[in-house]
């Protein structure tokens, strides 16, 4: 069983986002890079597989060296070996070709994406890949358990959640429920020493054939003062928001 | 040239989602000079005619009934009709469905994809759009740089504007599909619940509650308002509520038009997932929680006595309305 997770490299969801001065760039001074907290599910749910069915988990990430820290710790959290293609991506195609590419070469099973990255949104990786190679594919996916050449999947619906089969290999685009936030795993001391032998492998890519690209960024406007209203006024919160603010 | 837009349909009614993402397909079709072709995916229990109602040109109706879990068989249809009707622009919602099929759409008409917009894209010498990015704590121009667009459309992020056009065709056709690779096994919905991302109003509470017994004046407010619910990252990591409900960075972002904080302090990951709301309410017995920098209004007390209060007072609101 050959597992490839697919990592972001992101701010920490507590970093306030900043902008350089010409807005055409996000600003990194000061800021906590993690493992895109999609993936960190994806990635913890693939050692688990691997504990049950035997095999291998790599994973693969798109970036520059700044990146390597991020994949050093998922090499420590338990991860077997790390790919690494050494381009700037500028948009979600650039990302889905490169690692469409490694997936061609390497014959994985599972291909666990996360939904999205919490810094560009897009989500749009997992799903370009499954049309690039023409795999199976399931997005929002909360549950994957492997029965043979099949797996069961489970998906996030809107206002529930389906059961759904497909044969391997398969690409998801995983979230929380693939485990829980209490079942993720973290770099034990063992782990960060033995991340420091693992192999990580940069590989050239190109990060040409871009079709779109990040031109500027504003921050959305700041709330105008809040108006507080006296614990006990709440008929006064009623009639605020049915003639101020025209909600209710 | 045309722009064709999916008009999602769930159980066989059109989503409230498919009249933004119409209003917003025409409004771009008028800017730019094109046809507006609007395709619906199967059976249905709405007219289709419902969707002339938005001014588009042509509606083309595939009566053949695909799961929502067969992403790769949408894609294949609605490439299709793209190509056929010579595309430059695709516009779909970004919903459950729309974030599974919109990439694989890009892909297949060789297009750009630029997901969560909220405004109609300029029209000078390239297309840029602006998105929301870093779950909502900023705004992107994005440029594409394709000769064709998919865009998607964040709910509750356009107004719908009804203009009737009563030239518009419909075409309806059976559609031969290309056969999946995934197979539907069951769904288990949560009867009468409001879907987050299209709900009008959200109530939301968080581990002010203090516990999973405590939600049911939530629900009960929430029941008043026609509402959905949510929660804090805590809450559902406890367990005290369903994943589902998890709004904030890592859980749902929603736009609704009112969303209302009971006892959730307001901590940056939360904010980023809800501050595309129109108008916020935070209750929290700390007049120091973040939450009411966040706010337009806010009560400072005890959930507790403030919700009961809260829902006497909408019930006497609507009585009197």
């Amino acid at each position: 069983m050959n597992i490839l997770v697919c990592i972001s490299n992101v701010p920490d969801t507590t970093s306030k986002i900043e902008f350089t001065e010409d807005a055409t760039a996000f600003k990194t001074d000061g800021i906590q890079f993690i493992i895109n907290p999609y993936d960190e599910f994806g990635l913890t749910k693939a050692i688990k597989l691997r504990e049950v069915h035997g095999g291998k988990v790599t994973v693969a990430h798109v970036g520059l060296n700044t990146s390597e820290p991020t994949l050093r710790k998922a090499l420590a959290i338990g991860a077997d070996d790390a790919i690494r293609v050494d381009i700037e991506p500028k948009d979600s195609f650039v990302v889905a070709k490169e690692l469409s590419a490694i997936i061609t070469q390497n014959k994985y099973d599972v291909v666990i994406c996360g939904r999205e990255s919490i810094d560009y949104n897009n989500g749009a990786v997992p799903a370009m890949i499954a049309e690039l190679l023409d795999l199976p594919f399931i997005n929002a996916c909360i549950g994957l358990e492997l029965e043979g050449s099949t797996v069961k999947l489970e998906r996030e619906i809107e206002g529930g959640k389906e059961k759904v089969n497909a044969n391997l290999p398969i690409i998801i685009g995983g979230q929380k429920g693939l485990v829980e936030e209490s079942d993720l795993l973290i770099p034990n001391m063992r782990g960060i020493m033995t991340a420091r032998t693992k192999p990580l492998t940069v590989v050239e890519g190109s990060s040409t054939g871009n079709k779109s690209l990040s031109v500027s960024f504003e921050k959305p406007q700041a709330k105008q003062n809040c108006i507080m209203v006296e614990n006990g006024q709440e008929k006064e919160l009623v009639t605020l928001l049915h003639q101020e603010a025209k909600v209710i | 040239m045309s722009v064709v837009v999916f008009a999602e349909s769930n159980d066989g009614h059109f989503k409230k989602g498919t009249f933004e993402t119409l209003t917003y397909a025409k409004d771009i079709a008028q800017s730019f000079g094109l046809d507006c072709i609007a395709v619906s995916i199967g059976s249905l229990n709405d007219d289709i005619q419902k969707l002339s109602g938005y001014g588009v040109d042509t509606i083309i109706s595939f009566s053949s009934d695909i799961d929502a879990c067969d992403s790769k068989g949408y894609a294949a249809i609605l490439s299709k009709v793209a190509e056929d009707h010579g595309a430059q622009l695709f516009i779909l919602s970004n919903s459950n469905l729309g974030r599974s099929i919109g990439p694989r759409i890009a892909v297949r008409m060789n297009a750009a994809y630029i997901s969560n917009a909220i405004e109609v894209p300029s029209n000078d010498t390239s297309l840029r759009v602006k998105k929301k990015s870093f779950s909502s704590k900023a705004l992107e121009i994005c440029e594409s740089s394709a000769e064709k667009t998919v865009i998607s459309l964040s709910p509750n992020a356009y107004k719908t504007t009804e203009n009737s056009n009563p030239n518009c065709q419909v075409k309806n056709i059976e559609s031969a599909l290309e056969s999946s690779n995934v197979t539907y096994e069951s769904t288990e919905k949560a009867s009468g619940t409001i879907s987050l991302a299209e709900a009008e109003i959200v109530v939301s509470a968080g581990r002010g509650l203090k516990g999973p017994d405590n939600w049911g004046m939530i629900e009960e407010l929430a029941d008043l308002l026609e509402a959905g619910t949510a929660c804090s990252k805590p809450v559902s990591d406890i367990g005290w509520r369903p994943h589902g409900e998890h709004v904030g960075q890592t859980g749902k972002a929603i736009a609704p038009n009112l969303y209302i904080a009971i006892g959730i302090s307001g901590a940056i990951q939360h904010l980023a997932g809800v501050n595309s709301s129109k108008v916020i309410v935070a209750i929290n017995t700390d007049p120091d929680a973040p939450f009411f920098k966040a706010a337009d209004y806010g009560i400072v007390g005890d959930a507790f006595e403030v919700v009961p209060r809260l829902i006497e007072e909408i019930k006497a609101f609507k009585s009197s309305n």
